[in-house]
């Protein structure tokens, strides 16, 4: 069902040992766990000014809070894009895609689509990780490797939501080919 | 722990760390659309078997790492109404995304435009939770609060009790997952 090209490169237990291993590092070296949607958030502040008017950003208490700088997580962000594009140009993968096959078996080929779900997805996926204080890197590794009771809650309540969510959603082909 | 790099210098860490992440989160497949829908779908067990591997390497060395003096714990609360009915909308939006925050990111990176259509989404999700903010803490996360707390605190269970029996979970579904006909049915998928 998978194209060639998205076969995963190097086995699942390598990567995700590496990962702890990344971790190690962050804890003790920078004293900073790993994580992506605090930083995200405070990233969205900066796109909300010419919408919202800078007045009603500065004064918002979740981004007084959370405000955009370029510090660690910030710059985290920019190297997690960084290493996924030297990976991806190295391996030769570099290849766009609007409507992933899965996708295309059990929705089409509709490009227009596809981006509005994704784009309603994003919306939720960040509304969510904001309210639960992190996400799959804050809390589903970061937290759960300190074994605390948020992020298991978080890991096991996401991954049950899901299921349920793709059992309902992909419920019938559209094309026949499998 | 004693390194040439301290305070602001610390911070251009970030960059390498992030791409190692970056790195791994490509070759290990999950910047990728199909893999993480599959996982949701039980019929690709990548992301498991890399998060659970992270969780249980990352989490003893840390545990030691604690022990010895060298890690400090950052605890996220357990907010347990906003954690539960937060991580429930995540994983709606992550099967509907086909990413999480990370390996979207990481996703834009290989092509996928509907990555990035799912990132600008990401952002409006940040801004009206911002926007939401100030009624949310008043009203939810306030609801079933029980501060800072992790699992040996509320189980009495130590902490290398809670890893031995990870190990023991991992090394029950791990072997499950690498059964020759498991493969076996997952390659005919």
């Amino acid at each position: 069902m998978n194209e060639p090209n998205s076969k995963p490169l190097w086995n699942p237990y390598v990567v995700g040992a590496g990962m702890g291993v990344l971790s190690w590092l962050a804890f003790a070296v920078v004293n900073q766990p790993l994580g992506v949607s605090t930083s995200l958030s405070a990233a969205s502040g900066a796109c909300a000014v010419p919408l919202l008017g800078s007045e009603a950003v500065w004064t918002n208490a979740y981004w007084i809070k959370t405000p955009f700088k370029w510090d660690y997580g910030m710059l985290f962000l920019v190297g997690t894009f960084l290493g996924s594009l030297i990976s991806t140009l190295v391996s030769g993968r570099f290849r766009i895609e609007k409507v992933p096959s899965v996708w295309a078996d059990y929705f089409g080929p509709s490009v227009a689509k596809r981006m509005a779900v994704a784009f309603i997805g994003g919306i939720l996926t960040m509304y969510g990780a904001r309210m639960a204080g992190g996400c799959t890197s804050g809390h589903g590794i970061s937290g759960s490797l300190q074994l605390a009771v948020s992020s298991w809650t978080f890991f096991l309540t996401m991954f049950v939501a899901g299921v349920i969510t793709a059992t309902l959603l992909f419920r019938r082909r559209k094309t026949s080919n499998a | 722990m004693n390194l040439p790099l301290t305070g602001e210098a610390l911070r251009w860490l970030a960059i390498p760390f992030g791409i190692v992440f970056g790195i791994l989160l490509h070759r290990g497949g999950v910047a990728t659309y199909n893999v993480i829908v599959n996982q949701f779908r039980l019929k690709d067990f990548t992301v498991l078997k890399i998060m659970f591997t992270a969780v249980i390497i990352g989490g003893i060395g840390v545990l030691a790492l604690h022990q010895a003096g060298h890690a400090t714990y950052h605890i996220k609360p357990a907010n347990m109404l906003g954690v539960s009915l937060g991580a429930a909308l995540f994983g709606i939006g992550m099967v509907l995304y086909g990413y999480c925050p990370g390996t979207g990111i990481a996703a834009i990176a290989t092509g996928s435009l509907h990555a990035l259509v799912g990132f600008v989404g990401m952002l409006v999700g940040g801004v009206l939770y911002a926007l939401s903010f100030v009624w949310i803490e008043a009203h939810l996360q306030k609801v079933a609060a029980f501060g800072k707390v992790r699992l040996p605190d509320i189980t009495g269970i130590p902490d290398w009790g809670w890893f031995a029996i990870l190990v023991a979970i991992a090394a029950v579904v791990f072997w499950l997952l690498e059964r020759p006909r498991a493969i076996a049915t997952e390659a005919a998928r």
